[in-house]
């Protein structure tokens, strides 16, 4: 066990170190203007090459790589130019992050609890009224861009009236519980599809397979089949992306936040790049690209654990 | 043992008693034949379910209609802006009527023109897409899944590559590009052939080592013969399947790439930017057709290629034929 998490945490060091390397060199194919902050017009050419030298970025790309690489390993991740002129990115996220990862966890929460149960039932239920109703939503979910459903959603069940006041108000308040409902719904649908899709087809697969048949030959009651071995077998793929998933709610979800003005990290990255300032694009894209990798490595850790033949086998092919 | 015994022997040791058999077709049609056939099959599961022939007739007449809709009688041009004879004014915000089918937006453009107007873009976007994304990433993934010393190492790529999240890498691109239809198509093609490739490298290896193409192989069936009647059925099914899924795909990353202002330039109607049009009048209830024409039209287009090319994969599964 412990060489397979050496080994395997060597490669996601390996790995984070070509993204981050990667997204380094493409960074610097950014617009320049991102660098110099509201009165971009007005500078004359000598005065634009001082800032950019001051950025270091007329060096050779390898001294950029270099000074980039010693500042990182400080824990510095630059400052920001023209969201919040001159404050350290590392302060901006502080803030956010909470909002988007309270939101994004109590998601995936009710996303498993429903998806998973809705997975269950309708597989047990195959082709029956229910069946068809809840495929229908699969459907719909998966089809339909979030960005549509999600802003009818917003639309028409705010509008809803109890003793002329809305029950669910149009904007995040921190102050007013009833406000976190909506966007902690809308976070939630895809999820739910996504589970119960999954679970369903996982279920169909399990319930043909000869164990099965055996344990119910042995006599074991429906029940305890479900719980001593599907529910088993069915949590060995799900923790491999359950700890990328919990990882990547830092992100935040772009639309919701903005959507219900969340304060969290998803608005982040739409706002800095249209407000072009390169300096918190690199840093958001660095973050969130390294994420994904923490959270796979974590993710085949949690499956080394739960399924004690992955760690034997020589790992092959892709996920 | 008798002396019979060893002259039979002797007799039958006489004649080569192991001789490759020649290929012949006749033998072959004999043995092999059955009245199976793979489209027959997949086509009559197919049209079998009564959905898939309602959303099949649906998304037909949308695309036909989308189509030729520029060349019917009487069709507004999609960038005009309609002035007022009376008062001179542009048409601004016209509930729909008898003149504009689905009134006009907030400068005055006729929105049933750029609905199709809009439509046609974001097909196109989409087919384009789709099929580089075949292209390529079948390329990509037979040479990952055919030449065993590369596959260690394009697996490491993948691994990276796929690690990056998609948003942010098609948002880094539109943002390094600059918005145009180009950069739409471009920054969608990056990243979109990486799932088609895993797949089909997938399905290379675990077919390319099956018994029956072992079988084959030691029957002597050309190489030829194995691509096209042992793997493409598998291949061809799929991608018909993932062009059509990779459409509901495309237009959801347009309406977002549009969503967070990276989208087309606004003079070019697409779906996204109608959308993100109504959704900045949404507030006035007496506005909201803007955003529920070009809702509706969308969701047909997306969930009728979902529900066809969801169907259609399990239609060409043969483990679903009989």
């Amino acid at each position: 066990m412990l060489k397979y998490s050496l080994k395997r945490l060597l490669q996601s060091l390996i790995t984070v170190f070509i993204v981050i390397t990667l997204v380094f060199l493409l960074m610097r194919l950014l617009p320049e203007e991102g660098y110099f902050g509201d009165g971009y017009d007005k500078l004359t050419p000598e005065q634009r090459e001082n800032i950019l030298r001051k950025f270091g970025l007329l060096d050779p790309w390898y001294v950029q790589l270099k000074n980039f690489y010693s500042s990182l390993l400080k824990g510095d991740l630059g400052k920001s130019i023209i969201y919040r002129p001159d404050v350290p990115v590392i302060d901006i996220i502080k803030l956010k992050i909470p909002y988007s990862m309270t939101f994004g966890l109590a998601a995936i929460a009710v996303s498993l609890l429903f998806g998973l149960s809705m997975g269950i039932h309708t597989a047990r239920n195959k082709g029956r009224f229910w069946d068809k109703i809840w495929s229908g939503y699969v459907v719909f979910i998966n089809a339909v861009p979030a960005a549509v459903y999600l802003l009818f959603i917003q639309l028409y069940i705010t509008g809803l009236k109890y003793k002329g006041r809305s029950i669910f108000p149009m904007l995040f308040n921190r102050h007013n519980p009833r406000s976190w409902i909506l966007p902690l719904i809308s976070m939630s649908l895809g999820g739910i599809a996504g589970y119960a899709l999954w679970m369903r087809r996982y279920m169909v697969d399990q319930l043909n397979q000869d164990y099965i048949r055996l344990a119910r030959a042995k006599g074991m009651s429906e029940k305890q089949i479900m719980v001593k071995h599907v529910m088993r077998n069915a949590f060995v793929p799900m923790a491999q992306y359950l700890p990328a998933s919990i990882l990547l709610t830092i992100s935040g979800s772009i639309y919701i936040e903005s959507l219900y003005s969340i304060p969290g990290m998803g608005g982040l990255l739409v706002d800095v790049i249209q407000r072009q300032d390169n300096v918190m694009v690199q840093a958001l894209v660095l973050i969130y690209s390294s994420l994904g990798i923490w959270g796979l490595f974590l993710g085949d850790l949690l499956m080394a654990i739960f399924d004690p033949r992955i760690r034997l086998e020589k790992k092959e092919g892709a996920r | 043992m008798s002396q019979k015994e060893l002259q039979v022997i002797q007799a039958i040791e006489d004649e080569a008693l192991f001789t490759f058999a020649e290929f012949d077709p006749e033998a072959a049609e004999r043995v092999g034949y059955s009245d199976y056939s793979y489209w027959g099959s997949t086509l009559k599961i197919f049209f079998k379910n009564k959905t898939v022939i309602f959303f099949l007739i649906l998304m037909a007449s949308l695309i036909l209609f989308a189509t030729i809709q520029p060349y019917l009688p009487n069709q507004k041009s999609s960038t005009k802006i309609h002035v007022s004879p009376v008062t001179g004014h542009p048409l601004q915000n016209q509930e729909p009527s008898k003149e504009h089918w689905f009134g006009t937006n907030v400068i005055g453009q006729d929105l049933w023109a750029r609905i199709w107007s809009g439509t046609r873009t974001s097909l196109l976007i989409a087919i384009i897409v789709g099929i580089w994304e075949v292209c390529f990433g079948i390329f990509i993934g037979a040479i990952w899944g055919y030449v065993r010393q590369l596959d260690a190492f394009m697996t490491e790529a993948y691994n990276v590559i796929n690690n990056i999240p998609t948003t942010i890498l098609l948002m880094l691109l539109a943002y390094i590009l600059r918005p145009s239809f180009r950069t739409m198509v471009i920054a969608m093609c990056a990243t979109g052939w990486l799932g088609m490739a895993r797949f089909v490298r997938n399905q290379i290896v675990i077919i390319r080592d099956r018994e029956y193409n072992l079988a084959s192989r030691c029957l002597g069936t050309p190489t030829s013969r194995i691509i096209t009647k042992n793997l493409l059925p598998y291949l061809v099914s799929v991608i018909v399947m993932r062009i059509a899924l990779s459409i509901p795909g495309t237009i959801g990353w347009e309406v977002f790439l549009t969503y967070i202002g990276l989208g087309l330039p606004i003079d070019t109607p697409s779906l996204g930017n109608l959308l993100n049009e109504g959704r900045q009048v949404m507030m006035a209830p007496a506005l909201r057709y803007q955003l529920i024409f070009p809702a509706v039209v969308l969701s047909v287009i997306t969930i009728s290629f979902y529900v066809l090319g969801n169907a259609f994969a399990d239609a060409s599964d043969p483990r679903n034929h009989y």
